[in-house]
């Protein structure tokens, strides 16, 4: 007797997004070609990748650094750049107290140094730009999502796409002048003259739920543990189904 | 392997505990899963084995409370590098469920899938011989909602992807089905001491 049988994934869609396992697997020598400031804490780094195999809006990728004894240390970071930024790759970093490989980037890294890259990893988080996409992020967690929008706009595609980004002061909003009509900021300790100061609740979200596009929204949440734990109780409790709720938790 | 320029890391300690490519990441214990944390009360929670077993089985909580405690206390590796050191679960050997269930001798793989929804694979030899828990507790105190409670599979020498939060149940197969994860381009098997982490490793 074969069993075939396997419990219905309820929340997989990856059945439309291939992950290359030679991608996956081989490690690349990336250059970095810029570094730019986006908020006091937090930096895009560029780099150039010529054998980047390719991504969608929301993969990750593994960076690897090597000191001279041999000792290594890798991190996984989400992609910040859209897929069509031709043979470059950015990824934008918070400055970690203590961390070892974003410590490296914010106080070491200049043009010209070169790291090593493996992906783009993982399937899950990616929207390729198909069904409506309703996108929740705080802080850096808004890096994926980023790459969603700029994917969006280079396309110019049509299907409909909502941010909603919480960040604690208009100073510390990521990619603040990048964000257009798509977005509405939450900011939670000060905020411009007029708009309230508080945490991302109901009243952002609820609306967007009522007005669903046609074949519903993809709901993407990136931020903190405790961010995401938020934001998902209150999509669902708009009531967005939890398996069309896609989560990337930053430690 | 490419020398980064002025790139030193952090102070080495030789931990014999700690597989290649890993850190450890102390006090802190980095939640990661892609769902929704589920509301599932402990009355709710049941396991179930079925699949190429003799006696396909459903455990409620309380039934799953009356087998033989067992405790895990080590450490975890999670494939995104952090390892936890010194973490202490409780619970039953999952040697006990399946010597209820009674695998065939063809049995050679199991899907885990958790109330979510979740799946992971894993060879029935990872699963057995004292390698395996149904874990509720940790550190002395029930397993917190986002850390898979009321009760995870807890498989500490793989990834730790494969211990499944909101343990559901497990089929046992004669094959192997890859799981989510693996579905999405992660190792079928996922040995830290390998470095298993992605398809190909």
């Amino acid at each position: 007797m074969t069993e075939t049988f396997v419990p219905p994934t309820r929340f997989a869609v990856p059945g439309r997004i291939a992950v290359s396992e030679q991608a996956a697997s081989e490690w690349q020598t990336a250059t970095v070609t810029g570094i730019r400031r986006e908020t006091p804490r937090v930096t895009t780094f560029r780099l150039a990748v010529p054998h980047w195999p390719g991504h969608l809006p929301g993969q990750h990728l593994m960076v690897r650094l090597t000191a001279e004894d041999g000792y290594a240390a890798q991190r996984h970071y989400s992609i910040a750049s859209a897929p069509d930024d031709s043979g470059h790759i950015e990824l934008t970093l918070d400055h970690v107290e203590g961390g070892e490989v974003s410590g490296w980037f914010h106080t070491v890294a200049r043009p010209g140094d070169r790291v090593e890259v493996r992906g783009p990893v993982s399937g899950f988080f990616a929207w390729p730009g198909d069904r409506p996409a309703l996108l929740i992020g705080a802080g850096s967690g808004v890096v994926p999502l980023m790459s969603m929008i700029r994917h969006h706009r280079a396309r110019n595609l049509t299907v409909p796409l909502r941010l909603v980004v919480s960040a604690r002061s208009p100073e510390e909003l990521v990619y603040a002048r990048e964000l257009g009509a798509e977005t509405t900021a939450v900011f939670t300790r000060s905020a411009p003259e007029g708009v309230a100061v508080g945490r991302m609740a109901a009243a952002h979200v609820a609306p967007l739920l009522a007005e669903q596009p046609a074949g519903g929204w993809e709901a993407y949440v990136c931020g903190s543990n405790s961010f995401a734990e938020h934001a998902s109780r209150l999509l669902v409790t708009a009531g967005q189904p939890v398996d069309r709720i896609r989560i990337e938790r930053f430690g | 392997m490419h020398i980064t320029r002025g790139f030193t890391g952090r102070p080495r300690v030789a931990d014999p505990g700690l597989p290649p490519g890993q850190y450890d990441a102390g006090d802190d214990w980095p939640v990661l899963s892609a769902e929704v944390t589920p509301e599932l009360a402990s009355a709710d929670w049941t396991f179930r084995i079925d699949g190429l077993v003799a006696e396909p089985r459903t455990w409620d909580w309380e039934e799953a409370h009356r087998m033989p405690p067992s405790a895990y206390e080590g450490a975890i590796h999670c494939v995104t590098s952090w390892s936890k050191f010194g973490v202490r679960f409780a619970g039953v050997s999952l040697d006990a469920f399946l010597d209820t269930a009674r695998p065939h001798a063809s049995a050679t793989h199991a899907v885990a899938y958790s109330h979510t929804g979740y799946t992971a694979n894993l060879p029935l030899a990872d699963l057995t011989g004292g390698r395996a828990w149904i874990a509720w507790e940790y550190d002395g105190k029930p397993l917190a909602p986002e850390h898979g409670g009321p009760a995870r599979l807890l498989v500490p020498h793989l990834y730790f992807w494969k211990s499944a939060k909101w343990i559901a149940g497990l089929r046992i197969l004669d094959h192997d089905e890859p799981g989510f994860w693996e579905r999405n381009g992660y190792h079928e098997r996922g040995n830290p001491w390998e470095e298993q982490r992605y398809a190909g490793d």
